[in-house]
């Protein structure tokens, strides 16, 4: 089977035969799932199979690469194609909470929550502009490893690790809970059992052969994932009469929301009545809250999500992997592009899905409807059992009002094709591709960790004699125990999904953002000045998190727990500013440095100083 | 290397002079249409009201569009300057 030795040029060459071999595989398994489903395979079957079968080809995959050069196992051995590595990125980027969550909030939270979407989107601007071909031409393995080059000194180094494993520990245990909670359902078993299994899985992705394993096995998970979040949203779009482009076509969805939510009473019946964890629908769709102050709460929330993109170290050394600058760029903008596929159905998605409930037009409404032939439902039945959802007469009218429906935002995405009617292979299929976004992240996230660890800390401080056998041992044993702590912390459910994702951002953007960005576009910037930055960012972003959330603080201009990263990221900047103009200008070898870095063409920074 | 200083001046200063103006056009659609949301909402755009229409896909479509514009020029840029990657 020379199509799987993944070495060498003929490897690279044959990728677009190897995923489109693996794209058509995958389909066809979906039809033969839907067809077992026509001739009686049980639902739980379905489910099963589909986890079980996606996984091991991940598994397969991770083992195919297994590698036990330096250069495979950090960076891919820097030829990764820029059109694969977008749809890596995408997948690594977009985590169990945008798959399974983000539908939901725009459902519930309407326009304000859409800051999500632009935020997670308008990122790459900055990744693109102002970050990745500057540091894919340094030529580092890590990012703590360009500050700790940039800006000298072993200080340095140590506190971008620091950064970096506080921001992406925070992230992947909610990846990992996320894992859990998918696996957990679609195979029966218990939530802790699922989240050392949703392990298992990552590790076998990640352990045998590092970057490069990550790099095939996302690409793999993307392409489950897309399929599992466009195929049920263009279903419903066709079933509703939206026609085959649900995207180019709902406006006319939204449209008719906005003439229903005021005879429904979306916004001015409240409930009275209340189930923990659950909530009624009371923000208008597509309406923005008025003023001056929610407008402000929608730009900050964007603007944290954006600066935190381009400080997230599993996004940037995503960018590590290409084999060129020029390659670096366009892979920015293919990441983008396969990002943009999933985010802007999301919407469309929780327009659908929200306008199946309650148009009384459509055969699947139930608002206004009599209770008694909605708590028949199937899947009204189903999801109340768990929890999830509640219906309750609180004015003993015999009819469903919107403040009588009550439901967890996360449930929307995974709930969607049970409401529609669809057939239980589309269900089947949106697990798996919930599965795939979690997994990908947890990969990408462990991965950053375990290699700034192993790279940083054990490599370039602790042992810098050490030969490359030993280094990469270090790497896998890293990788095993970061990953067991982070089912550990996971398997507690300390933190709901989506306040543990902005954290890491807000996290990232106090600590990394003006170092790496003033590292490249202002020579002046020296090692006490990046010491401060990341050290004064991190340091006060904590303190304002604690004193909001913990604390008891009224949040300044409306900055919640959310948004602290605009507070760190601009004490960061303020610090590092102030203390550089303080001391003195970096020295010349260190500014030839950055002129260097500034030019694509030529050897990387790093393989030309050692 | 064989670019001098100058050359390495006037290269930078097109780079960087890109790059502000795509983050000016960053800012415009990251911020400033979201910030005046109410009022564009009174707009009908295909059936969306435009506020809402540019928070689920307008700005998204245009940075899509604005990154592969950007490596364009960039890379025009780095010809014009001998210093692309062959």
């Amino acid at each position: 089977m020379s199509l799987f030795k993944m070495d060498g040029k003929d490897f690279i060459s044959n990728l677009p035969k190897i995923y489109a071999i693996y794209t058509g595989g995958f389909l066809l398994f979906f039809a033969l799932m839907a067809v077992l489903e026509q001739a009686g395979l049980g639902a739980d079957t379905i489910g099963i199979l589909f986890i079980a079968f996606t996984i091991a080809i991940y598994a397969m995959i991770g083992v195919l690469s297994r590698t036990m050069q330096v250069e495979a196992y950090y960076v891919a051995g820097r030829s990764v194609p820029p059109v694969f590595n977008g749809m890596a990125t995408a997948a690594d980027w977009m985590s169990g909470a945008s798959f399974v969550a983000l539908a939901g909030g725009v459902f519930m939270g309407g326009h304000g929550y859409m800051a999500f979407i632009v935020g997670w989107t308008g990122g790459y601007i900055l990744v693109s502009t102002l970050m990745a071909p500057y540091l894919r031409k340094f030529g580092c393995y890590t990012v703590p490893d360009f500050i700790g080059t940039r800006y000298g000194g072993k200080t340095t180094r140590l506190l971008a690790v620091l950064v970096l494993v506080i921001a992406s520990f925070t992230y992947v245990t909610a990846q990992i809970n996320a894992t859990g909670t998918i696996a957990a359902r679609a195979l029966n078993i218990p939530f802790e059992a699922g989240v050392w299994f949703g392990l298992a899985g990552i590790l076998v992705c990640s352990m045998l052969g590092g970057m490069r394993a990550v790099t095939w096995t996302q690409v793999a998970q993307y392409i489950v994932l897309i399929f599992a979040y466009l195929i049920p949203v263009f279903w419903m779009s066709i079933v509703q009469g939206f026609g085959p482009l649900p995207q180019l076509s709902y406006g006319g969805a939204v449209e008719r929301i906005m003439e229903l939510e005021p005879i429904v009473g979306v916004g001015t019946l409240t409930a009275t009545e209340s189930f923990a964890g659950l909530a009624t629908l009371t923000t208008l769709h597509a309406t923005p809250a008025d003023g001056a102050m929610a407008a402000w709460k929608f730009i900050a929330l964007a603007a944290c999500m954006m600066i935190g993109t381009a400080s997230l170290p599993h996004i940037l050394m995503r960018y590590f992997t290409t084999p060129s600058v020029r390659a670096a760029r366009n892979s920015v903008a293919w990441s983008l592009f396969f990002i943009f596929l999933l985010y802007f159905t999301a919407p469309a998605l929780a327009t659908f899905s929200k306008l199946q409930l309650l148009d009384p037009t459509l055969p699947t409404a139930i608002i206004g409807q009599p209770i008694e032939s909605v708590l028949a439902l199937d899947w009204i039945q189903k999801w109340s059992a768990i929890g999830m959802l509640a219906i309750s007469d609180s004015n003993g009218d015999g009819i469903l009002q919107i403040n009588e429906f009550f439901l967890r935002a996360d449930i929307i995405v995974l709930a969607t094709p049970e409401m529609a009617g669809l057939p239980y292979v589309i269900s089947g299929l949106v697990a798996a591709g919930g599965m795939a976004a979690a997994m990908s992240t947890a990969d990408g996230l462990l991965l950053a960790i375990a290699n700034a660890l192993s790279h940083d800390l054990y490599y370039k401080i602790i042992d810098p004699k050490a030969e490359t056998r030993k280094r990469l041992i270090v790497a896998r044993v890293l990788l095993l125990v970061i990953g067991a702590a982070g089912a550990l912390v996971a398997s507690l459910q300390l933190t709901g999904i989506l306040g543990a994702v902005a954290w890491a951002f807000c996290f990232a953007m106090s600590g990394l953002f003006f170092p790496l960005v003033l590292g490249i576009w202002w020579k002046r910037a020296n090692r006490p000045g990046a010491i401060a930055g990341m050290a004064v960012g991190l340091g006060v972003g904590t303190w304002y998190l604690y004193m909001v959330y913990a604390g008891g603080m009224t949040p300044w201009i409306g900055l919640d727990h959310l948004r602290f990263g605009i507070v760190g990221a601009s004490a960061s900047l303020i610090a590092m500013v102030v203390v550089s103009l303080m001391t003195k200008e970096p020295d010349a070898e260190t500014q030839a440095m950055v002129d260097e870095v500034r030019i694509p063409r030529g050897e990387t920074i790093i393989s030309s100083k050692s | 290397m064989t670019l001098d200083l100058a050359q390495r001046e006037a290269h930078w200063r097109k780079t960087r002079n890109l790059t502000i103006g795509h983050l000016i056009v960053w800012f415009v659609f990251s911020f400033v249409v979201h910030g005046l949301a109410v009022p564009l909402n009174e707009i009908n755009f295909f059936g969306w009201p435009l506020g809402y229409y540019f928070a689920a896909q307008g700005s998204l479509a245009i940075f899509v569009i604005q990154l592969f514009l950007f490596n364009k020029q960039q890379e025009k840029i780095d010809r014009e300057f001998g210093v692309a990657e062959d």
